[in-house]
């Protein structure tokens, strides 16, 4: 039994190599300067630059925006794919997830490329709803697999004892809904937060995102401020797992 | 029956929405023109030169699909590999050590495309590890093996754990008991693992950026993304991501329609 478990040894390995000590690495790079001294410039440089916190509230804010898109055009979507006297096959799920195996920064610049065409000027409208377009997919499917997985009978029990349709939707099947819902947010908001070609094709360059200062720093050769950055930006993915988990926990106690 | 009429409404406009660029980039695979937009004529000329390999950005274009194909092979081979062994050792952990593999395992799935690319950046950069294909299949190892991990797992939790050790007891030496009890087993979680990781690879660009070095080695991402930099896309890959399309739309076509047939069956 015992031997079988240092199976896990090489994965271990593995882990503490190529994923804990990249992280540290961010945080020890952003913590030094260009020659390798201890210095709190970074941290410092990008809270006193007004460009950079603009670009960074702007990221936040196109992200949260694009994350209630998702959930308010893919929620119902999710709800009609798993109720079965509304959809029967699963080949209509499918349809769903099958754009994502087309090269998303093509699919992109199509979506630009129509806009254009449509006489529609590229700009944060085009950015939202390309963003929306590239990551309803993440948000449907988990929600379509919870619900898809949720036993009926509770939502029938509570219309047996009298609740309205829209009751047993509110207090039975959203609660029991809420941990896909809460994996669709995780991995919607975390990819739009840090994106970068995808709102350099949509905006035609006229928008910066986070990502888009993060990868000009990088590959500036100005890796201390770029680690700087994606420190920052960490720990608003921390943060955001964190309640991620916590609404997930919660809603699985209440579901008990 | 209204409320039907307006699901299939529905989910019917969001699809055509979902579609739209991928059929718009297909309809103008026909025509030659050299931006995407622009229509002078029914023509398969694009698909001539794609298969031909006559074209201006032709070994540019070529070799980027064989690089995408070549590292998503191999990454996801080794992460299928790496997985599965780790989700057995996984399995068989327990307390600290179990949560805490299992924690480092999450990040990976978490941590932005842009967070993976910097970190493991800075960290060929302080090893002075030179980047190229070792470092792009390792970062792309480094993404993909936690869901081999995931997919695998379940598969040890539902199988019965006395069938291992019976075969043991039956005389089996601990690698016939892995080759004819547990592999079996663990196949449907390795294989979706496998798919998963392959498509993550291919549809990779941010890590890949980061982590390719500077001596010129383009994906399929990289390629698309320089070009549209430079200002217009080479026209071939119309034809390209249209017959990708294709492809993919054919094997899930079949896939799904034989799985509910065996789903019947089996009712």
């Amino acid at each position: 039994m015992n031997k079988r478990s240092s199976w896990a040894l090489p994965y271990a390995i593995f882990l503490v190599l190529f994923v804990a000590m990249p992280l540290l690495l961010i945080v020890m790079y952003s913590f030094q300067d260009a020659s390798g001294h201890f210095t709190l410039s970074n941290i410092t440089k990008f809270f006193s630059d007004r460009d950079s916190l603009s670009t960074f509230a702007l990221s936040l804010e196109v992200a949260i925006e694009n994350t209630a898109l998702c959930i308010l055009i893919g929620y119902p979507a999710a709800y009609i794919l798993a109720d079965k006297s509304l959809n029967r096959s699963t080949v209509t799920v499918v349809l769903f997830i099958l754009p994502m195996w087309v090269n998303a920064l093509m699919r992109t610049l199509a979506t630009a490329e129509l806009f254009t065409m449509a006489g529609i000027q590229l700009g944060k409208g085009t950015l939202l709803f390309g963003m929306c377009y590239d990551y309803l997919p993440f948000m449907i499917y988990p929600i379509y697999t919870t619900l898809a997985k949720m036993d009926r009978s509770y939502a029938e029990a509570a219309a047996d004892l009298g609740a309205s349709p829209f009751t047993v939707f509110r207090k039975v099947t959203l609660p029991l809904s809420l941990p896909g819902v809460a994996s669709g947010v995780l991995m919607v908001f975390m990819p739009t937060v840090s994106t970068f070609a995808i709102s350099e094709f949509l905006t035609n360059n006229k928008i910066k995102l986070f990502g888009t200062i993060i990868q000009e720093n990088i590959n500036n050769s100005m890796w201390n401020y770029g680690a700087a950055l994606s420190f920052i930006m960490l720990i608003i993915i921390g943060l955001t797992s964190f309640i991620g988990r916590k609404d997930n926990a919660g809603a699985e106690g209440g579901a008990i | 029956m209204v409320k039907k009429i307006f699901a299939r409404l529905y989910i019917a406009v969001i699809l055509v929405v979902l579609y739209a660029p991928i059929l718009f980039i297909a309809i103008f695979s026909f025509t030659e023109a050299k931006s995407l937009g622009n229509w002078t004529g029914f023509s398969t000329s694009l698909y001539a030169s794609l298969f031909s390999g006559q074209m201006q950005n032709s070994s540019g274009l070529i070799s980027a699909v064989n690089n995408t194909l070549i590292i998503a092979l191999i990454a996801s081979v080794i992460a299928t590999l790496l997985g599965t062994v780790a989700a057995i050792g996984i399995f068989n952990l327990h307390g600290r050590k179990k949560q805490a593999i299992q924690f480092l395992n999450n990040i990976p799935m978490i941590n932005p495309d842009i967070i993976t690319g910097v970190s493991l950046f800075l960290l060929f950069v302080f090893l002075h590890f030179s980047q190229g294909y070792v470092t792009v299949i390792l970062a792309h190892v480094t993404f993909c093996t936690p869901y081999v991990v995931l997919n695998v797992l379940p598969k040890l939790h539902q199988m019965n754990p006395n069938i291992y050790e019976a075969a043991l007891d039956l005389g089996a030496t601990p690698l016939q008991a892995l080759r004819k009890v547990l592999i079996p087993v663990l196949r449907p979680g390795m294989f979706s693992g496998f798919i998963l990781s392959f498509t993550m690879s291919l549809d990779d660009f941010a890590v890949t950026f980061f982590t390719r070095g500077t001596i010129g080695l383009e994906t399929l991402s990289t390629f698309i993304y320089a070009d549209a930099r430079k200002g217009g896309l080479t026209p071939e890959l119309r034809p390209l991501m249209t017959l990708i399309f294709l492809i993919i739309l054919v094997l899930l076509l079949v896939i799904n329609i034989r799985q509910a047939k065996m789903h019947k069956a089996n009712v």
